[in-house]
């Protein structure tokens, strides 16, 4: 069908000439007039009972409009969660705090310097509780912090638990016995996979405007998800989805963090309702870093036991994940991501358990990745223990224990199925442009000058493009936010009567290029030139119903609806051309802005043609209806497993512990491909966050829940000038799950990244007998490392 | 992160800035370091006063016996500048390796002095090399070194109602030479400094004759290490002799642990990163 070669091709993205300038547009640039400015007095202490809150003084600023406190919104609720496991945020402080940055009070002004000013003024006393932060000290419940929940443990994931409904086998059995059979090598590391802060570089922003002669409400905020946040507030408010439209703009950067509904999204849209006049709150960057949610947080003991020639026999992960102190939108099924791809791209059992414990510390939700780079991280980085420990090459061992690619689909412990993959050929591509045999020389020949050189080696299995829709049932239900529970993407195609297409889709990126790709797959259905096309995502009232962008989805789910809604609109136009052209509608071609008759390329109508004939409808051949344009809303039957094998290169400097990033080598294989450009800019910003988690970032809290890293002086993230250029490389297997065949690479580059440049940096330190460093891998910790080594 | 109300002056003469200070007033240059301070409410001046539009305050000048940083100079321009180049190696190192693009297109040097910033990097530099700070004010100006100017964290020998107008820095000579070293934040040279030292050497028929040593990062601010000078003068600046002195590193200095150190890490750091500046510095004069 292909009749353009745009599909596949590197097409410069379309959405950058306006951001490069500076004339995109975000939530922040919006300011109707009369617009009210917000700020929150927040918590400075981690755990107490608020014993007086006076907020008299801060009502007599002039400019102050209102200051709200719980007592104001409690009749709301807490904040709603997809996934309502522990306690429920309060909108504002329900008489205690259990986090440093909780929102205590809110204040509205005329303008934000007030409103700050305001915050001052509010006067709050605090009876102090004992904070609990480490991850052990909570799960102990020596001190339970939601007293009605009876334990800080909120669930426990296991590999068989949430399954055995499904009749599936518990295989812990199977990996206890084969650590006790003699020649079962075992190698178990305690880990730590820090706590990390998404820094959206577009801060998180709101405006809510009620119309009280309209009773409708208009809210843009900086968010992943339109649909499911229009249908948060409506729940919330008990309004109708009817009446609140959401508009996500440009959103810059999300990472996750922008995949939660917030309570100051709710409260803004409340308070405009209240006030009638618009109201807006943009965070500071601190708010960002402290009241947005973080991801990972987890502490576990990774096992593997295997036989001495390198044959996986069992896997078994004990952890502990954090959730922070109260659950928002997935936060305790995170950890369940992780334990759908625990067995990584391995054939053997796996035993699994995570326990999901309170702490007072910001809430834990989807930070790209969510729940997968953790599992792959533990997984990996004992194959690498192991690898070491019966001395085999860690890419042979790899190989030796990948599912084959005629075992596909490959049917998991945990009850999915991968769709497909050939693990080793990703494997092969990586030692083919990395030079693998060449690089090991280097190595040692570096070595060899008493310098610590090393190479890391990493694989990866993802689950993203979420379904099966049968997921809404077991957990991830949309239905809290008044949604369908399901999965759906959606794409509206039209074309219109002067012969260029408009494209709407229920995706909510935030830097991923949908407008390019999106018109690349329409454009190689109807051939109409790229310029002709545009995109529209992000807006509730005129998007067909969608989800947003998060897990990897759009283009397996919404994409697939937009090339359905392409061939559908694609047959019509065909009928329609064959009455123009007296010729049969199988005969019709589409190219170059147009259609012909098949083999006689002088024969031919443009779109607009076309797209007169259908909008004029009385020329229309019978049983065509007039209009041009469909819109289809797709359910996804399965998710697609995109995967791929990373290589780094490190040197450390012995006197200083100083890691430096040598060379990254990357091949991923994300089903056929849209638009390559694209890919690799995914994978380059993936692996920049994998490398950032693995080197330099780390949220830290001190144990009196003080959150040392609530600033970008103290929160280091990686710039261009920390990492070398990466060479990336792909393999291509497509999926089944779709037509397109394509699968996702939103999350790959950091699903496959941080366990790579860690076992780097072990096989540096492997000369010193260095067996495990806990990331972020900052000099302080390799010198120590290598101190305690060298003791 | 939206200050307080403060007002604003913009004066374009030295007179009219001296007139506009006062016991509430913060001088604005770069602002790298004010303005987020500002933000977040941790300084709230009553009165900025921008000294940006007052002329004559914006080179780096050779003044014959000594080379002159005003101060509107950016740490891009005294990191590129041949004349600093030329006479103050260390401290032009100093200002490449400090924060990002935008940060050194906008910054001053002499801003980053009267901050007194532990982890900064241009101070080390001045220090070492023997800089003197002039401080202006409406009853004229006075000259204070560089090492007593930087009283203590975030606190230099300065009034609110002074301005500081220029760094002086000897001009190089025969037979010197200097550098700066350091580990940043995001390893390599990026970022605020875990540990830093500038190092300037006078050598003389192959041994050393003046030495000063500067540090920064580990303690409470950057200050001259005058063991490790002394260690170092009378020697042949060998690799031993550099790391017997380069010992002294954290001598007098109080070392801070924070995110990024241990008391014991940045202590080891301070003698690496001493011993790493000082061969620098010989090594460009063997050059």
């Amino acid at each position: 069908m292909a009749t353009t070669s745009v599909m596949g091709g590197v097409v410069k993205r379309r959405e950058d000439p306006a951001l490069i300038q500076g004339l995109g547009k975000y939530t922040d640039d919006f300011a109707p007039v009369g617009t009210l400015r917000v700020a929150f007095l927040r918590s400075p202490v981690a755990r107490a009972r608020i014993t007086r809150l006076d907020t008299s003084r801060a009502k007599e600023i002039p400019g102050v409009v209102a200051v709200y406190t719980h007592d104001d919104v409690a009749h709301l609720g807490p904040l709603l969660a997809q996934v309502p496991v522990g306690k429920l945020r309060p909108l504002l402080a329900a008489g205690e705090v259990n986090h440093v940055g909780e929102a205590i009070a809110m204040v509205v002004a005329e303008d934000r310097y007030i409103a700050q000013d305001a915050v001052e003024a509010i006067e709050v006393d605090f009876d102090e509780l004992p904070a609990v932060i480490d991850l052990r000290k909570a799960a102990s419940d020596e001190v339970v912090i939601h007293e009605e929940l009876g334990s800080n443990v909120l669930h426990t994931w296991t590999y068989h638990g949430y399954w055995e409904a499904l009749g599936l086998e518990d295989q812990t059995p199977q990996v206890d016995e084969a650590m006790q059979r003699e020649d079962a090598v075992v190698v178990s590391l305690d880990m730590v996979n820090q706590r990390l802060i998404p820094v959206a570089i577009e801060p998180r922003s709101v405006l809510a405007e009620y119309e009280p002669g309209y009773g409708r409400l208009t809210v843009h905020s900086s968010t992943q998800v339109p649909h499911a946040l229009a249908g948060a507030i409506a729940t919330q408010l008990e309004m109708s989805i009817r009446d609140v439209r959401v508009v996500a703009p440009e959103v810059g950067g999300g990472f996750g963090c922008k995949l939660n509904v917030y309570n100051d999204e709710i409260l803004v849209a409340w308070a405009s309702r209240e006030l009638g006049r618009p109201v807006k709150w943009t965070e500071t960057r601190r708010e960002a870093a402290g009241a947005t949610i973080h991801g990972r947080g987890w502490v576990a003991t990774a096992t593997l036991v295997g036989t001495r020639d390198g044959q996986f026999l069992g896997y078994k992960l004990e952890g502990i994940a954090d959730m922070g102190a109260y659950s928002q939108n997935f936060t305790v099924a995170i950890p369940l991501l992780g334990l759908w791809i625990a067995s990584g791209q391995y054939k053997m059992p796996v035993s699994w358990t995570v326990d999901c414990v309170v702490t007072n510390t910001m809430t834990t939700d989807a930070y790209r990745g969510a729940g997968r780079p953790e599992a792959i991280y533990y997984l990996e980085r004992i194959i690498d223990a192991y690898a070491r420990e019966i001395g085999m090459d860690p890419i042979e061992v790899r190989e030796k224990n990948f599912w084959q690619p005629e075992e596909f689909p490959a049917t998991l412990g945990c009850g999915f199925a991968l769709d497909s993959g050939d693990y080793a050929a990703a494997t092969q591509r990586l030692k083919e442009i990395a030079d693998y045999e060449g690089l090991k020389r280097r190595r040692d020949e570096a070595r060899a000058e008493g310098r610590l050189v090393g190479i890391g080696v990493g694989s990866y299995v993802e689950v993203c493009g979420f379904g099966p829709a049968v997921l809404a049932d077991i957990g991830f239900s949309w239905s809290a936010y008044g949604l369908p529970s399901s999965f759906n993407g959606s794409g509206l195609v039209r074309v219109n009567p002067d012969g260029t297409a408009t494209v709407i889709i229920g995706t909510g990126p935030s830097g991923q290029g949908h407008q390019t790709a999106w018109a690349q797959i329409v454009s190689d259905g109807l051939g109409i030139p790229l310029d002709d096309i545009r995109v529209h995502h992000g807006d509730s009232a005129t998007s067909p119903m969608g989800i947003g962008t998060f897990g990897s989805r759009s283009l397996a789910v919404d994409g697939t609806a937009t090339f359905a809604a392409t061939e559908a609109v694609r047959e019509k136009a065909a009928k329609i051309a064959a009455k123009l052209l007296e010729a049969a509608p199988e005969d019709i071609v589409f190219a170059d802005g147009g259609a012909h008759v098949a083999g006689s390329p002088d024969r031919g109508v443009d779109w607009k043609a076309i797209a007169q004939a259908a909008y004029q409808g009385h020329t229309l051949p019978e049983g065509v209806d007039s209009g041009l344009e469909e819109t289809i809303i797709h359910t996804p039957g399965n998710a697609t497993w995109p995967f791929g094998t990373h290589l780094a290169m490190v040197e450390v400097d012995p006197d200083t512990g100083d890691v430096e990033l040598l060379e990254y080598y990357a091949v991923d294989d994300c089903g056929n491909q849209v638009n390559p450009m694209i890919v690799n800019g995914q994978v380059h910003g993936g692996i920049a966050q994998g490398v950032g988690q693995a080197l330099f970032e780390d949220a830290y809290y001190d144990q009196d829940g003080n959150l040392l890293t609530g600033s970008l002086v103290d929160y280091p993230i990686p710039t261009a000038a920390d990492l070398p250029s990466f060479q990336l490389s792909h393999t291509v297997t497509p999926t089944p799950v779709n037509p397109m065949g394509v699968k996702g690479i939103g999350e790959a580059g950091t699903i496959g990244s941080a366990h790579t440049v860690v076992n780097a940096v072990v096989d540096a330190l492997e000369p010193l007998g260095v067996k495990h460093v806990d990331m972020p891998l900052r000099p302080r910790k390799v010198w120590a490392a290598i101190q305690e080594a060298r003791a | 992160m939206y200050p307080r109300q403060f007002d604003y002056v913009a004066p374009t003469s030295l007179d009219e800035a001296y007139g506009a200070l006062g016991d509430d007033s913060k001088v604005l240059a770069g602002g790298m370091s004010l303005i987020p301070l500002m933000k977040m409410r941790l300084l709230s001046p009553g009165t900025l006063v921008d000294i940006g539009r007052i002329p004559g305050l914006d080179a780096i000048e050779d003044k014959g016996d000594h080379i002159s940083i005003g101060a509107l100079v950016r740490h891009s321009t005294t990191a590129g500048h041949p004349l600093i180049a030329q006479h103050a190696p260390a401290l032009a190192q100093a200002a490449g390796m400090t924060g990002d693009v935008q940060v050194r297109n906008r910054g001053t040097t002499c801003g980053s002095l009267a901050h007194v910033d532990v982890a900064a990097d241009q101070p080390a530099a001045v220090l070492a090399h023997g800089g003197v700070a002039v401080v202006g004010s409406a009853s004229g100006t006075r000259e204070v070194m560089a090492d007593a100017f930087c009283m203590d964290t975030l606190t230099a020998d300065l009034s609110p109602n002074e301005i500081l107008l220029e760094i002086r820095l000897p001009k190089a000579g025969p037979g010197e030479g200097s550098a700066y070293d350091k580990l940043g934040r995001r390893g390599g040279h990026s970022d605020y400094a875990v540990a830093g030292v500038a190092a300037w050497v006078k050598m003389d028929a192959g041994s050393i004759t003046d030495a000063r040593v500067a540090i920064t990062g580990v303690g409470t601010k950057p200050s001259l290490l005058p063991e490790v000078s002394q260690a170092l003068i009378g020697t042949d600046g060998s690799e031993s002799a550099v790391a017997s002195a380069a010992e002294h590193a954290v001598d007098g200095v109080t070392v801070l642990e924070d995110l990024y150190g241990s008391v014991e890490y940045k202590t080891h750091l301070a003698k690496v990163y001493a011993k790493r500046a000082i061969q620098k510095a010989i090594g460009s004069i063997r050059a």
